[in-house]
């Protein structure tokens, strides 16, 4: 049987689910056995080669090219797993949801105690090569849709492993208490 | 607003899930079903104890959470009086299935980033998310503009957490029953307010109160935020409900 | 300020310092200041004996007290449904551009508020505002322009009143109502406009005992006019045997429904027709205190009423050993509302009449076994308590023999909206759809909206649906909505008004509300998907089962109806099912690019323009 090929990729996050991920230790191994590894930070590869079985998103959507990646995704893979409350509903990133940006990029560049003296000339960052932030960080399901939820911040090991291996076996996964929590 | 339930002592008899319960007339169905150990899940009904200090139960009526089938009838068990032969469905499919909805609607409604909170792991509303498995609501989220009001020496009031229950409205009072918080507004603008002059005031006491009985952390005593470590909170372990008899009667009601 | 102090005061100790006349006290505040400052509810706090944050959860429930000052002239222009479909739009951007301030808000100078509100009550005679509690019928936007002229030279309201239109029919002419407010009786039926002589009935009631009226009218099969239906005959003996040492009798006219009229035209007309119901119902329950919860809409027929009671009086109908039967006493005070839907749910009522935030109770106890002020309370509709009146008169029989098997009588339905003629309609239960239409003179309608936004929203196939409780029922507003209109814009409208009007404290009501209207605005703006109409579908099943009065249980019904009766409507705007949601990327991105002085496109865009060179 042809292996499934799994891709990842971090949007609006902190890159804590992908440490998650490699928190199942040794059992990484047991999933090299079961899987092929398509495009993901973890193995650094940048594009799709091929269309892949199920990708792991981590993070909400704050600038475009996040949805640029997203949508990619959406087209590229067959099952979308949102990995973390930042995928599932913009986490600690969508904090900023309900201040005007105007006031966050005032207060993260120009008025915040480690800012106000280190940019003296009040440049608000505005080089075309940088993303474009968007009004708000949106969940990933408001962008495309997503087909599972693994919440957590990050989930636990235990949980992406188990999910993981119940999709790519096809066996329901059977998860204790402990392992499903929102922090 | 039934805000205080007085008991009888008059015996009937009702079932439950099919398992039949005595009761005292005059009592409330969630009453009746805390003593004998069956779980209605609750947002703003509370049962008095020495913990959350209060002196009566208190039902709000205002979360619905604990709705159950009474007779066939989707009532409020909080405010709904027991009555002889009652056939009361709790724990079904159809009903925790409402249930789900409701907290899906809560958690989009505010805004609960339970990462960073301090009540996380102890919070009601979150426990009953995991009792009922939410992994992701089905509905959009708001990110509502709410405010934070840390004024008060002793409590900070986060209203992004908050879900309108109206325990503090009920609970927390001045000697002479004037209430320290308030609902303000109405539909989609509601919110609670709170009494600056007299939170300014709020006795130590009154204050872990106030933070005990919120089901969310929208109350929090300032400097008492993540007490308790990862592993040993309220609901690290076991879902909420998952007592075989509930905590605070303990059986000591007779 | 002392003496602003000691006008406060003044009010507050008019009606006894008594925490249960509170909504009374800040209705006259309000009017007198134009707003409920912070410092007066504290000062009122001390003098009625409760905390600030009591009164202030009283005043911010209600539409029409507030915190900040709403004006010299305030206007609270109507947008209920058949305002939107009849030009609200042109007429609020006349006010607004003339005055030169936008709606919510006041000018620089204080002189003109602008404020919108729900439906006042008008839907025959739109557009139509209120102006410092007086009707103003009728407007276009040249009439709105000329009333603004008329506020900033200075007229007085009723001036303005008697220059923009003339007096209205019947009694609307009378000097203690002077109103251009038009009846617009289209057809008078037996019952509530029928032939009616005052006191015949009271007199006549007064000399049968207790138990023959209750028998007379639970013989009429008289139900609840206000939509539910339920037997007035078993309410009325519900409360009689209640135990308390007085109970009270309730008329309901805070018919706050959109596209419902009828109560208006029924106090104007028949005011005393339904005070010797008030006094019947009195008479039959053992009741001594009557209240008529008045719409704060409806304060312009405030005087005439008071008018009319303070005859009734005299004339021995009211007061004491009334119409010469020793004990029986009972009389009637008006209580005004304040600006809020759910106050017409009874519950909520008795709260708004005991001077609080108006939301419905927990029931247990009914308002039969302890209502108003604990007493047990009888809470009937306007149309239901005339009814009443009329039986004792004509008697059972002939009532019963009107209408159904199971809906006796007659119905007062107010129609609005695309038709001919727009007025009051008294007629039996049993009429179809199909004849109001042709009655009315409809005028190519797309659907009939029966009952308002908590009703039915029917199509062309319903002609042969019968008015009536065992077809579809509702207190009488026909809204009928021609094919040029857009018809998700009305329900948008209504799922606005319900997500305005819930009272806020039951959680599925509240934010339910909201996320209907939400999760429609989506699809309307072709942003929704297949999952959002599943979910609109569980949240309404949800709301109708969890929540604790009749607003929650109602609120979904223009989404429910409109998906079940017209559901290509939704089908033209849901995309093609697709994985990849619709997103304005560019106009998300707008608002930081313009915060860094940035003007390019997204990357997405740029990279697709490239490839297109």
């Amino acid at each position: 049987m042809k292996k499934p090929i799994i891709a990842t990729a971090s949007l609006a996050g902190c890159f804590g689910c992908h440490m998650s991920f490699l928190d199942i230790d040794e059992r990484i191994l047991d999933l090299v056995e079961l899987v092929h590894w398509g495009k993901s930070p973890i193995n650094d590869i940048k594009t799709f080669e091929q269309d892949c079985d199920i990708a792991l998103i981590e993070g909400g959507c704050c600038n475009d090219e996040h949805i640029h990646t997203l949508r990619d995704f959406r087209k590229h893979c067959r099952i979308l797993v949102a990995v973390g409350e930042c995928a599932i509903m913009g986490g600690l990133p969508a904090m900023r949801n309900n201040i005007p940006i105007q006031e966050c990029l005032e207060e993260a560049y120009l008025n915040s105690p480690s800012t106000a003296q280190a940019n003296p000339e009040q440049i608000l960052p505005n080089d075309a090569e940088l993303p474009a932030l968007l009004d708000k960080v949106y969940p990933c399901h408001e962008i495309v849709k997503m087909d599972y939820f693994l919440p957590g911040c990050p989930p636990r090991a235990d949980l992406i492993y188990g999910a993981l291996t119940a999709l790519v076996t096809g066996q329901e996964a059977k998860l204790p208490y402990e392992v499903i929590k929102f922090d | 607003m039934s805000e205080t339930i007085e008991t009888s002592s008059e015996t009937i008899t009702l079932t439950i899930d099919g398992q039949e319960i005595q009761a005292k007339t005059g009592q409330t169905i969630l009453q009746a079903a805390c003593e004998n150990g069956i779980y209605i899940p609750t947002l703003c009904a509370l049962h008095a104890d020495k913990e959350n200090g209060l002196k009566s139960d208190i039902a709000p009526g205002t979360c619905r959470i604990c709705t159950v089938r009474v007779n066939g009838r989707t009532m409020a068990a909080c405010t709904t009086p027991v009555a002889q032969d009652y056939i009361v469905e709790n724990d079904t499919e159809e009903l925790n299935d409402l249930r789900k909805t409701i907290v899906e609607l809560l958690f989009v409604e505010g805004n609960h980033f339970c990462p960073s909170c301090e009540k996380s792991g102890s919070c009601d509303l979150q426990a009953l998310a995991y009792r009922y498995q939410m992994l992701s609501p089905r509905f959009r989220y708001a990110f509502s503009s709410r405010e934070v009001n840390a004024e008060s020496p002793k409590l900070l009031f986060d209203r992004n957490r908050c879900i309108l229950c109206r325990r503090c409205v009920l609970a927390i009072t001045t000697e002479d029953g004037k209430q320290l918080f308030g609902f303000t507004k109405r539909g989609d603008k509601s919110g609670i307010i709170m009494d600056e002059e007299l939170v300014k005031n709020i006795s130590e006491e009154q204050a872990q109160q106030a933070m005990h009985i919120c089901p969310v952390g929208a109350i929090i005593r300032k400097e008492k935020g993540f007490d308790t470590p990862f592993g040993q909170r309220k609901y690290d372990h076991n879902p909420i409900g998952s007592e075989t008899v509930c905590t605070t009667c303990n059986g000591e009601k007779s | 300020m002392s003496e602003h102090i000691a006008a406060i005061s003044d009010i507050a100790a008019k009606y006894d310092n008594d925490p249960n006349r509170l909504l009374d006290i800040l209705i006259d505040v309000q009017a007198q200041e134009r707003c409920v400052t912070d410092d007066v509810t504290r000062q009122l706090a001390q003098q009625v004996g409760l905390s600030w944050a009591d009164i202030h959860q009283t005043v911010s429930f209600y539409h029409f007290l507030s915190e900040t000052p709403r004006g010299e002239y305030t206007i609270y222009l109507n947008n209920g449904p058949v305002a939107i479909m009849q030009g609200y739009e042109e007429v609020a951007a006349a006010f607004s551009e003339a005055a030169g301030c936008s709606i919510d808000s006041v000018t620089e100078d204080g002189r003109i508020g602008l404020f919108v509100t729900a439906d006042i009550g008008m839907g025959d005679q739109e557009i139509a505002a209120l102006i410092n509690r007086v009707v103003f019928t009728c407007l276009t936007p040249e009439k709105a322009r000329a009333l603004v002229k008329d506020m900033q030279e200075g007229l007085s309201v009723q001036d303005m009143a008697r220059k923009h239109r003339e007096y209205g029919d019947g009694n609307n002419s009378l000097p203690a109502i002077h109103s251009m407010v038009r009846n617009n009786i289209q057809k008078a039926g037996p019952v509530c406009l029928g032939p009616y002589e005052v006191g015949v009935a009271l007199r006549k009631c007064a000399t049968q005992s207790p138990e023959d009226i209750l028998s007379q009218i639970k013989a009429s099969k008289l139900r609840g006019r206000g939509g539910a239906g339920f037997p007035t005959a078993m309410k009325w003996e519900f409360c009689a045997k209640a135990q308390g040492p007085e109970r009270c009798v309730v008329a309901n006219a805070d018919e706050g429904e959109p596209g419902t009229f009828k109560d208006r035209v029924l106090l104007t007309e028949r005011a005393e027709l339904l005070f010797e119901g008030m006094a019947i119902c009195a008479y039959a329950v053992g009741a001594t205190t009557g209240s008529l919860y008045l719409r704060g809409e409806y304060t312009y027929l405030r005087e005439y009423l008071e008018q009319v009671l303070e005859q009734m009086r005299a004339d021995n109908l009211l007061g004491k050993d009334i119409a010469g039967k020793a004990g029986f006493d009972f009389d009637i005070r008006v209580q005004l509302g304040a600006g809020s839907y759910v106050c017409g749910e009874e519950s909520a009522l008795l709260e708004s009449a005991e001077g609080k935030r108006g939301e419905p109770r927990n029931r247990p106890p009914f308002p039969a076994q302890s209502g108003y002020r604990a007493m047990p309370t009888v809470i009937d509709n306007v149309e239901t308590l005339a009814s009443a009146a009329q039986i004792i008169d004509k008697g059972a029989d002939w009532f019963s023999n009107m209408g159904t098997e199971e809906s006796t009588g007659t119905k007062v339905l107010s129609i609005s909206g695309d038709c001919d003629r727009p007025g009051i309609y008294e007629v039996e239960f049993g009429i179809t759809i199909g004849e109001l239409l042709d009655m009315a003179g409809a005028r190519d309608p797309q659907a009939v909206q029966v009952g308002g936004p908590s009703g039915h929203c029917l199509n062309a196939d319903a002609r042969d649906t019968m008015i009536s409780f065992e077809g579809c029922s509702s207190a009488g507003a026909i809204i009928i909505i021609g094919k040029q209109h857009d018809l998700l814009a009305i329900i948008d409208n209504f799922m606005e008004f319900f997500t305005d009007e819930s009272c806020g404290s039951c959680g599925p009501c509240r934010s339910g509300t909201w996320m209907l209207r939400n999760t429609l605005r989506r699809i309307r703006q072709g942003q929704g998907t297949r999952e959002d109409l599943t979910s609109m579908r569980q949240l309404s099943e949800v709301m109708k089962k969890t929540t604790k009065c009749g607003l929650g249980h109602t609120a979904p019904h223009p989404i429910l109806n409109t998906m079940d009766n017209f559901p290509h409507l939704y089908e033209a705007l849901i995309p093609e099912q697709s994985d990849i949601r619709v997103f304005d990327l560019e106009a998300s991105i707008k608002a930081a690019n313009a915060a860094v002085g940035r003007t390019s496109a997204s990357k997405e865009t740029r990279e697709k323009e490239e490839e297109q060179l």
